[in-house]
């Protein structure tokens, strides 16, 4: 159970961390089964249905982390449909599932390199890495 | 009393699948949704004055034992976060209803329902006594705001919503993990019962523990290094959205932290936090400076604010956890207003980069005035409330010797104040620009000013009643270190 809840994580991770957001998708789906796997091991060995008044001397189940599974693999199905629908929606306005990168971040680092190219011998000059004199440049 | 601290969530919910139907019909739809939150915040207060009163309420739901139902616990501590977080709804979706005929307005037939959705789900965060059913408020917070962030589809929303659902989604499945791991180790998910079974564990768990909760709530809250998914994707959303995330989202993890931490005893991870804190505030207000766009500037602003939250808990003192509590409940109606002022400057000039608008000051000095004063509060210059917050911290940190982390906070303050002058500067003072678009109806700017100036005058309120306010905070921080009153409120 241990390995199991292992691989997948690891698996999952690996999916989520990659650009394509069908892959991200399925990296969720994976880590959702790792948690649920976890939470049904940490709620210790299998037993009989936890039943009342089933058979009351058998050694049963713990009901608790399988109620708890319950719910979670109900809110991790909603949520992936919803990511899914949100790929949807990306494809149709920019024609790829790629996750993009931040424009205004973008935007900013460029005016830093910019900035470098131009006053290059000037941050040299003062030994910094050209971030301090970029936050003067916005600031005035 | 106990039925109130069950209506506080189950209400809001109920009147959202409710609004959620007559959603095409406008009136209707406003007063109702309106109406709910009048009414949960007027429970709210019933509730506090309540629980000042009496002593800490707790609900077991459907009448199961704590160790095998859900209890849903009201002590001073949730009732008055309870309180801020209902009122600062309340005047958003008022704001909401102003901008609606506005071109930078969000669909009021999606935000009135989702807002109640969200705040049932703020309710069951502040209000809930076990681990699991914290994390499915906080999927229930998570999911309205993954659809008010996206619901008007445009491009540069979808992109950062990505991150954001991604992001957030990695956390909730990190805290799933932690339930597991908590689980496997006490047999329990109550937290009262965690309270007593944690700090018997092996030292070595309780830090994993500590460490694995400040990785799942930390990234809620957006604390270093945590926090670059915030000034990616608040800035994108309609104003509205933007101001209730602000205010409450990232508040709402700082709350579960300071909870979780006081009363499981991690107080080994106090010196991390401080360091956390620390970069936080300073990276957070560095990053502010680099931009040139309010809403962009605001948003870094509300990672650098969190960082004075997390030093308060760091400290584990009487007075920091004070402090770090009264800094909370200064900072979800300011932080809520100043992006609430953000959005009539868009709402006026159509944009909000600092380069092409100007004179704000002399053209619309309502405007100014609403900015000005959450601003100078922000930034922690007295009589402001956040003057009283930022003193109390700084005083705690005296008081614990930790001279490099108040240095740290309060080079911090005034990098903030800069960059609420470069606001100021930007926005305010120089030409008066022409508005890029037309102007707005006059009845929604009424609407939209009334609103953020009643959000003003709740701030400047909290200034006014800082004494009586500090006085509880030092219950509230007496009793969450204490951590016997909550534990013998929960379990008898």
């Amino acid at each position: 159970m241990i390995v199991a809840v292992a691989g997948l994580a690891a698996s999952g991770t690996f999916l989520v961390t990659s650009r394509s957001l069908s892959r991200i998708v399925l990296g969720f789906a994976l880590l959702g089964h790792a948690a649920v796997l976890a939470l049904l091991a940490s709620g210790g060995r299998a037993g009989a249905p936890p039943i009342v008044d089933a058979d009351a001397g058998a050694e049963t189940a713990n009901p608790l982390p399988q109620a708890l599974s319950l719910t979670a693999i109900v809110i991790s199905f909603g949520l992936t449909l919803f990511v899914l629908a949100l790929a949807r929606r990306q494809q149709i306005l920019t024609g790829d599932d790629l996750v993009e990168d931040d424009v205004e971040d973008r935007r900013i680092a460029a005016g830093e390199e910019r900035l470098d190219a131009a006053g290059a011998a000037e941050v040299l000059a003062r030994g910094a890495d050209g971030r301090d004199t970029d936050d003067e440049e916005v600031r005035s | 009393m106990t039925a109130v601290i069950a209506l506080v969530v189950v209400l809001p919910l109920l009147a959202a699948a409710v609004v959620l139907g007559v959603r095409r019909f406008g009136l209707l739809r406003d007063v109702l949704t309106l109406s709910t939150m009048a009414a949960v915040t007027g429970m709210s207060a019933a509730l506090l004055v309540e629980v000042d009163r009496n002593g800490t309420i707790v609900l077991e739901v459907g009448g199961w034992a704590p160790e095998l139902g859900i209890v849903l616990v009201a002590d001073l501590f949730a009732a008055l976060i309870l309180l801020v977080a209902t009122a600062t709804i309340l005047v958003v979706e008022l704001f909401a209803i102003g901008q609606r005929r506005t071109p930078a307005g969000a669909d009021p037939s999606v935000v009135g329902p989702i807002l109640l959705v969200l705040a049932g789900g703020v309710s069951l965060a502040v209000l809930t006594g076990d681990l699991f059913t914290l994390f499915v408020a906080f999927e229930l917070i998570l999911v309205a705001s993954y659809v008010l962030l996206t619901h008007q589809g445009r491009e540069a929303q979808i992109r950062s919503g990505m991150t954001y659902v991604v992001i957030n989604l990695f956390a909730s499945t990190l805290f799933l993990f932690g339930v597991a791991i908590v689980y496997a180790a006490t047999g329990t998910v109550n937290m009262a019962l965690l309270a007593e079974r944690v700090p018997e564990l092996p030292a070595a768990t309780q830090i994993g523990v500590g460490l694995w909760f400040l990785v799942v709530f930390g990234t809620k809250a957006a604390i270093f290094p945590l926090f670059s998914w915030l000034p990616d994707s608040y800035p994108t959303a309609p104003t509205t959205i933007t101001a209730v995330f602000a205010g409450l989202l990232t508040k709402i993890g700082v709350y579960v932290l300071i909870r979780f931490f006081t009363l499981m005893e991690l107080d080994e991870l106090g010196p991390l936090l401080l360091v956390i804190a620390g970069l936080t505030m300073i990276i957070g207000v560095a990053g502010a400076l680099a931009q040139d766009d309010v809403k962009r500037i605001l948003s870094f602003h509300v990672v650098s604010q969190i960082g004075y939250m997390i030093m308060g808990l760091g400290f584990f003192t009487v007075a920091g956890v004070a402090g770090a509590v009264l800094f909370l409940v200064h900072q979800i109606p300011v932080k809520t207003v100043m992006f609430l002022a953000g959005g009539l400057i868009e709402d006026d000039q159509g944009t909000s980069t600092l380069k092409r608008i100007g004179g704000l000051a002399s053209s619309r000095p309502v405007i100014a005035v609403l900015f000005a004063l959450p601003a100078l509060s922000l930034a922690g210059l007295p009589p402001f409330s956040g003057f009283v917050a930022k003193l109390a911290l700084v005083d705690a940190g005296i008081a614990s010797g930790a001279w490099v982390i108040v240095t740290v906070s309060l080079v911090g303050s005034i990098l903030t104040l800069l960059s609420m002058t470069k606001i100021w500067l930007g926005a305010f003072w120089g030409e008066v620009t022409a508005p890029a678009v037309p102007a707005s109806s006059r009845r929604s700017v009424t609407i939209m000013q009334s609103s953020a100036a009643i959000a003003v005058a709740g701030t400047i309120a909290i200034a006014i009643v800082a004494g009586p306010l500090w006085d509880m905070s030092e219950r509230i921080a007496t009793d969450l270190l204490d951590r016997t009153p909550y534990i013998t409120a929960v379990l008898g």
